[in-house]
């Protein structure tokens, strides 16, 4: 005989007992690209947030003086660190973009079906990918 | 109803109107300065504080730093509030992030209008 369930843990409870089949085997199951670009929509969200500090640095530094303005241009030039983070936050900002719009898409009812989700998913990694290399060719 | 004393609007759908709408300015903005970098290859000191020295320019720049705060309230409001659970740990990050976004609000006034 199976311990009574404290009180909140009925779902728990019932799922433990139920007779329903149970996929054990976590690696068959696959997100969906709608639900993975939604999750690197979140995560490029994140990105571009921390990455704010480097794009504040480099407005101030590029508007305080020549000098300053040297200071950024050089390490956009040379510096292969500035030239890194700069191509991922861009990369980030494209992908974050391009969802971005597709979400505005959704909100006035263009491609709110199944398929419409699904080929808007594919669009947004496809164009979000060509600008991320058109990023690099820029930064490089 | 239920009400949530942490977002931005008090509501969902004003959260939802303020997430699109600022999204809107920093698309432009985005676009805007994306295209300035692009086509001005010799871009000198003096080109790049004039444009910022321009009235209109700050008022875009100030509307686009002003929905920057905006948007990753909600969005970071969003994301932390699905993610992390104990209200202690959510309540400190979400404090790190409102003290972060104000900070990179004056900042952004400071670079505007010079220290």
């Amino acid at each position: 005989m199976p311990k009574r369930p404290a009180a909140g843990q009925e779902s728990v409870y019932r799922a433990v007992n139920s007779k329903r089949p149970v996929n054990l085997d976590l690696s068959t199951i696959q997100f969906p690209l709608p639900a993975l670009t939604s999750i690197a929509h979140r995560i490029t969200g994140v990105i571009l947030f921390i990455g704010l500090i480097f794009g504040f640095w480099a407005l101030d530094a590029s508007l305080s003086s020549a000098e300053g303005f040297a200071t950024v241009q050089n390490a956009l030039a040379s510096n292969f660190l500035a030239k890194l983070i700069a191509w991922g936050l861009l990369s980030a900002l494209a992908f974050h973009f391009v969802a971005g719009i597709k979400h505005l898409l959704m909100d006035i009812d263009i491609g709110v079906t199944l398929e419409g989700g699904v080929k808007k998913a594919q669009i947004t990694v496809v164009v979000s990918a060509v600008l991320i290399i058109l990023a690099g060719v820029w930064v490089w | 109803m239920v009400t949530n004393i942490t977002n931005l609007g008090r509501s969902g759908l004003s959260d939802w109107l303020v997430q699109r709408a600022s999204a809107i300015v920093l698309a432009l903005y985005t676009l805007f300065i994306v295209g300035y970098l692009l086509f001005s290859p010799g871009l000198d000191y003096a080109a790049w504080s004039g444009l910022f020295s321009q009235t209109w320019m700050r008022i875009f720049s100030l509307l686009a730093f002003v929905s920057l705060a905006a948007h990753a309230w909600v969005g970071l409001w969003t994301v932390t509030t699905d993610y992390i659970k104990p209200t202690g740990i959510r309540v400190a990050a979400q404090s790190i992030i409102i003290l972060a976004i104000f900070v990179f609000l004056v900042w952004g006034i400071q670079v505007l209008w010079g220290a």
